[in-house]
């Protein structure tokens, strides 16, 4: 998938320009890049770097630091697994091979097909009423492989 | 057309309620209310943290708040049928909210208005006790307001329990331009919520502890460090520091006392690491999540250079509460050096989970079977694992111990931000210590090398323990001996408490339950 270098330097500059009163902003130009674009690519790393007098392995480094952060588009839905502690003592491990099996894709990655990606994620915050899930941002508690199925299908039918 | 006095009904707004219905059950009682012309009033207030009984829906009647619990969509029309919206009897009906054993043998100190008022309206949040201590402190010399908070014993609540008196003492006597207060909210460890409850449920709350603690030390700036894993609190606290800015309890001259403080909010991008307070200023700073070597300590080298107070949300949240009752209230609670309530989180197979507010020194045993009702699997408890990732399992053997730092401290374990996972019996425990090592390996900020190799080398070792299980004894013994001494590396070669408490999992894990290693 390319997104278009005009929506990426529009992006780009939009958010430079909003934090640039701001101190140390890099993590708040990612953000906004990545909310706007689904990704922080490449030439977006370029641009920033530039913006903010800074070296693109500088920008680069923080961006593969951080696990929220992609430099390709995720699926259309994107269903990221508690792995955490409390999730495991609740058959977290359980749903989690369920999901590949289903989904046919493994953690940390996109179908080839390009409609979901599958990742691991530590600790929602939901821990009293796990195992835990998102499902395209929406936080799911109590969940087990029929709910997962359904909300998936559900995106997928939409 | 809706008739008669409208009920008013409140249902979580809380992301935890909402993750197991509470929105559907909001708009079916609006549908219901509608096509009966029922007069309905819903205020979306957080939770009380009794999340096995979420989604819980109260029915504000003369009687008090009469509550209804777990309610799904499917229950509503039966509910109303019943008569809910006059507080009658039904199968699900729990009574009057405030009298549940289960919240009435609390002490809600710091969370006495969760699930209690509106969190989006900051009337609500005066009417019951909030901006009182604001008030008290504005007319406070700075010095008197650190005292106090150093005479309640208040620790820091985050996990290293540094007395919080002390820190703010520290930042107190820095001469600076510009001072911070940087508050921790990357609430990343495992089977906690606490912090997000508040952000969530009492915002005003943390916004009052901050403004107090700038007051306080001479800060005029404050920052909330969010975790990107709680969208919902980002939009609750956006919402409630808006309020407070235009109603005066932020911005540069506070209740019109010439004094100024304001907050903003930054979101962190899923590296737990940036839970540690160094690794935490970095990211605020806009840069990976590497750890600083210390000293200087942030209290005098902190933010962008800055003596900054780095304190937890539910350190700040409780700050309120100690100005306005005085520090010896706060301190005629708990045990030894353990001072005031503690908000601890119980979760993981637990029948009960949720929100036990309580003095310190509550044993784990009141706690997992008293408040908790034991296994949610109905099998036999095994282990309980207390304080996130890097915290010790305890066997049941050692439930007696109390939840207070000195105890936990000498069966080396540590009670951290105050979470307790519950495992029965069908947990593997060499798993568990794998899966310790695994988990500092994907999130070591790479800076130190106890931490980033030989968390990895942790995991290998693992592999190889738990593949060779019921070989031969002799190299599963000479595999332990490697792995204690890796423990020893990590434990005193790290630079922070990530690869330095790692050991702490993995050991307890072996100590405790041999018979998993074998």
């Amino acid at each position: 998938m390319n997104i278009d270098s005009a929506a990426i330097e529009r992006t780009v500059h939009a958010a430079v320009t909003r934090t640039k009163h701001e101190a140390g902003p890099l993590l708040e130009i990612l953000h906004a890049v990545q909310n706007e674009l689904g990704c922080v690519p490449a030439a977006a790393v370029t641009l920033i770097a530039d913006s903010l007098n800074l070296s693109r392995a500088e920008v680069h480094g923080v961006v593969s630091f951080y696990h929220h952060f992609r430099e390709q588009p995720a699926g259309s839905c994107v269903v990221k697994l508690c792995r955490a502690e409390a999730c495991q003592a609740m058959n977290g491990d359980a749903l989690a091979s369920f999901a590949t099996r289903h989904l046919g894709v493994e953690f940390g990655a996109t179908r080839a097909d390009g409609a979901v990606t599958l990742e691991n994620v530590y600790c929602l915050g939901n821990c009293a009423c796990a195992p835990s899930m998102t499902i395209n941002g929406q936080l799911y508690g109590r969940a087990n492989p029929k709910l997962l199925e359904e909300l998936v299908s559900a995106v997928e039918n939409a | 057309m809706s008739s008669g006095a409208a009920v008013t009904v409140y249902i979580p707004g809380d992301s935890s309620a909402i993750s197991i219905g509470a929105h559907g059950v909001a708009s079916q009682l609006e549908l219901e209310c509608r096509q009966r012309g029922r007069a309905l009033r819903i205020i979306r207030n957080g939770s009380r943290g009794l999340y096995w009984l979420e989604p819980l829906l109260e029915v504000m009647t003369p009687a008090g708040r009469i509550a209804y619990g777990p309610v799904t969509k499917s229950d509503v029309a039966s509910l109303i049928d019943a008569g809910m919206l006059e507080g009658a009897p039904h199968a699900l009906c729990l009574g009057n909210i405030a009298e549940h054993p289960w919240l009435r043998s609390q002490q809600r100190l710091t969370g006495a208005r969760l699930g209690v008022i509106d969190p989006t309206d900051i009337d609500d949040y005066v009417a019951h006790g909030g901006y009182a201590a604001l008030s008290t402190a504005l007319t406070m010399p700075p010095a008197d307001i650190v005292r106090i908070v150093t005479d309640s014993g208040l620790r820091g609540r985050g996990g290293a329990a540094f007395p919080t008196g002390i820190k703010w003492q520290t930042v107190h006597d820095q001469q600076a331009a510009q001072k911070y207060i940087a508050c921790n909210a990357d609430e990343g460890d495992s089977g906690t919520f606490s912090d997000r409850m508040i952000m969530e449920g009492d915002p005003f709350a943390l916004i009052e502890g901050m403004t107090i603690a700038g007051l306080a030390v001479g800060a005029t700036q404050g920052y909330i460090y969010l975790r990107v894993e709680y969208p919902h609190a980002a939009r609750a606290l956006a919402r409630a520091l808006g309020i407070a800015r235009e109603r005066g309890y932020l911005g540069p001259d506070i209740r019109e006392s010439g004094r100024s403080f304001d907050i903003a909010i930054r979101i962190g991008a899923g590296a737990y690491i940036c839970g540690e307070e160094t690794s935490m200023l970095e990211s605020l700073e806009g840069r990976r999540g590497e750890v600083r070597v210390r000293p200087p300590l942030p209290a005098i080298k902190g933010l962008f250079g800055q003596p900054t107070v780095v304190n937890n949300v539910i350190t700040l949240a409780t700050v309120p509460v100690i100005l306005a009752r005085g520090a010896q209230f706060y301190r005629d609670f708990g045990v030894g050096k353990s001072r005031g309530t503690i908000p601890l989180q119980l979760a993981g197979n637990v029948k009960r989970g949720g929100l036990i507010e309580r003095a310190f020194g509550l044993t784990v045993n009141e706690l997992v079977y008293d408040y908790g009702g034991g296994s949610a699997s109905g099998r036999p408890v095994r282990t309980v694992q207390i304080g996130g990732p890097l915290g010790a399992y305890l066997p049941e053997s050692e439930f007696d111990t109390p939840l207070e730092y000195e105890a936990l401290t000498a069966k080396n374990a540590l009670l951290g931000h105050g979470g307790v996972v519950v495992f029965d019996d069908t947990v593997d425990m060499a798993h568990m210590a794998r899966y310790a090592l695994e988990f500092c390996a994907i999130e070591s900020c790479g800076k130190c090398t106890p931490c980033r190799i030989g968390s990895t080398r942790g995991v290998e070792l693992m592999d190889r323990l738990i593949a060779g299980r019921s070989g031969p004894s002799g190299e599963q013994r000479a595999e332990l001996g490697l792995l204690d001494e890796l423990c020893d590396t990590m434990l005193a070669g790290s630079l922070c408490g990530l690869g330095g408490m790692t050991p702490f999992p993995v050991r307890s894990a072996f100590r405790h339950f041999p018979e998993d290693f074998r």
